[in-house]
């Protein structure tokens, strides 16, 4: 019985086989491969265009002088090529920079998730991710035509900022990073459970100490892991430092109020220039590209990791 | 346990004693007491004077009425279950009596709930001051995702108590919450780290830490296994004698093992379809079981409804 009804079955049409072949099935699979791939194959080759200059630069420049020399004059007639001075102001430009965008985006952040009403965040929180969204360009030009000159006149000693300088760089570039890190924060916040606020207001909290004793303790490391791509964001940001963060780089500065070329202000300094191909100034730049690709891979790496940590927790 | 298992098994008059003691050799408890019927559920009611009063309370969420018109008094030092059917309104009434409604937008209250002669709804009343002498544990075990130790002291903390020695504050509290000799030894280890009856013993200790006069639970062992259950419902009841207790139940058996006053809320279906919850009874607890006064609490106690 049940042979002869599966037999028929099929002859009339009822077989479970693979009959129908489904072509665009498959090639939009191949379209996705693909584009998944394309990010893959960009990061392998970034790092393979870095490398070879790179190995040729440190062929003939050591890895002692390079980290520790402290005057970086590649296009100078007397060339050093020791890199902190590049570093040291990529640190005073980020330090400022968190120290601007930290509270404001922290304080964003305890706002939208824990103070304002509904329809109130519904609006703000797109605004704030606006924000995001205006060109590095147009802070850079902000920063140095209308904030410095600002900065300069309300500065209250004599030896004032100069026309470009790392402070007035790491204002714009913390209002920049305001919104990345009161973003990430504020859902970070609004995922922490509701009935742990309530617990909390249950034991006579007010809201600040609900806000800032419940909720930023237990979103903490949603709220590092926004600094971190906080940080990473500035110490990658370009357009901001070159324009009005300076270009001094045969010393190490530590003034704010001094301007002081960051690696990304040198890369693109010296890469609108004319170096010829395969000189060592030429190198020098993949070589400082490769230190910039490392210190962000490694502050993404440990975004990453943060906000793995912290979905484990409620999830 | 639904309400229809109760009313399967609601027809022998069995294990008098077991509901009216509250046994210590928690384990040993039978699975099944049968409330409906017992002649002499609840504990006696020691003649007391009400802490809180509510009159004419009704609460609504916008323009949603959620619970009309209620009037009972709170006890003081003994403990009032509220039960019912879902979307009766006995938590909303719950939260009624510590503002946690205030959370809530959109949410109003309506009628008066005193608290020592004082309307808590008044304008010049403080919700903090009101939620420190009316504590409340949740359903859920909600500690935070602190240390054991730091659980605890939160609530001193953030009311700014003058604590001469918090290690003894917050020993006390765990002790109070019979908590005390499963987590002496791991204070600093996260509250997160108990099983689901500790962290809410844990809510509790955290609750009598800041020395409420009144703490309400809203259905405090829904999410706990009958063991935990039954170590919660004792715990309740030794801290009967120190502080009034309002709890909600699902759990009829609950109400009549634990309770000295029972209210009986139920949900009314209005002309335009919308659900009231709208409370029908409250009697001493040996009372609204054994002989109710409502025709509805007979048929929900009976398991004739819900």
């Amino acid at each position: 019985m049940t042979t002869s009804t599966r037999s028929a079955g099929s002859a009339a049409g009822n077989t479970l086989r693979r009959g129908r072949r489904r072509p665009v099935e498959s090639i939009v699979q191949v379209l996705l491969v693909a584009a998944a791939l394309v990010s893959i194959v960009t990061t392998v080759g970034i790092i393979i265009a870095l490398a070879n200059p790179t190995i040729e630069f440190f062929q003939q420049v050591s890895i002692v002088e390079f980290f520790t020399g402290t005057s970086w004059t590649p296009t100078f007639l007397q060339k050093a090529y020791g890199v902190l001075p590049l570093v040291s102001a990529t640190i005073v430009v980020t330090v400022i920079a968190l120290v601007i965008a930290v509270p404001i985006g922290l304080g964003s952040a305890i706002y939208l998730a824990e103070y304002a009403k509904p329809g109130t965040r519904k609006v703000l929180k797109p605004v704030v991710e606006l924000l995001a969204g205006v060109p590095t360009v147009v802070y850079g030009f902000v920063a140095l035509f209308a904030l410095n000159p600002l900065l300069q006149k309300w500065w209250p000693t004599e030896n004032g900022p100069g026309f470009q300088n790392l402070l007035i760089a790491g204002i714009a570039m913390g209002i920049m990073i305001v919104p990345t890190i009161a973003s990430i924060s504020e859902d970070a916040m609004s995922s922490v459970p509701r009935s742990l606020r309530e617990g909390a207001y249950a034991l006579a909290s007010t809201k600040m100490q609900v806000s800032t004793r419940v909720v930023v303790p237990a979103a903490i490391s949603g709220i590092v892991a926004a600094v971190v791509l906080g940080i990473s964001r500035a110490v990658g940001e370009t357009m901001i430092v070159t324009i009005a963060g300076g270009l001094t780089s045969d010393r190490v500065v530590f003034n704010p109020l001094e301007g002081a070329a960051t690696m990304t202000a040198f890369i693109a300094n010296i890469s609108s220039g004319d170096i010829p191909v395969g000189s060592l100034d030429y190198d020098s730049v993949f070589a400082v590209g490769a230190l910039l690709f490392l210190i962000t891979f490694a502050l993404n790496a440990v975004s990453i990791r943060m906000v793995r940590r912290f979905r484990e927790v409620y999830e | 346990m639904s309400i229809r298992d109760v009313s399967a098994a609601a027809s022998p008059p069995e294990n008098e004693s077991e509901v009216t003691t509250v046994n210590p050799d928690t384990t040993s408890r039978p699975a099944v007491n049968i409330a409906g019927v017992q002649p002499a559920a609840g504990h006696q009611p020691r003649p007391t004077t009400p802490v809180m009063e509510l009159s004419g309370v009704s609460v609504y969420y916008g323009a949603y009425e959620a619970v009309r018109g209620t009037s009972m008094p709170i006890q003081e030092k003994q403990i009032t279950a509220m039960i019912g059917p879902s979307g009766c309104g006995k938590s909303t009434i719950l939260r009624s009596l510590n503002r946690m409604n205030d959370l809530i937008p959109g949410a109003r209250v309506t009628g008066s709930v005193t608290y020592h002669g004082q309307d808590l709804y008044a304008k010049e009343v403080d919700p903090i001051e009101v939620r420190r002498r009316i504590g409340m544990v949740f359903q859920k075990p909600n500690p935070f995702p602190k240390s054991i130790y730091d659980n605890v002291a939160y609530g001193p903390r953030v009311t700014g108590m003058k604590v001469a020695n918090m290690d003894d504050l917050v020993e006390k509290a765990l002790r109070d919450a019979a908590l005390w000799d499963e987590v002496k030894d791991k204070l600093k280890t996260s509250g997160l780290s108990l099983s689901g009856g500790q962290q809410q013993r844990l809510c509790i200790a955290r609750t009598i830490a800041v020395k409420p006069e009144i703490i309400l639970m809203d259905e405090p062992c829904s999410a706990l296994d009958p063991i935990a259950t039954a170590k919660i419902e004792d715990l309740m009841f030794e801290l009967s004698n120190d502080y009034t207790i309002v709890i909600v139940t699902h759990n009829m058996q609950q109400a009549a093992r634990v309770s000295h006053y029972t209210s009986f809320f139920t949900a009314e279906v209005d002309e335009k379809q919308e659900r009231h919850g709208r409370l029908v009874e409250f009697s001493p607890t040996g009372k609204l079981f054994t002989n109710p006064t409502d025709k509805r609490t007979e048929d929900y106690i009976t398991g004739r409804f819900g």
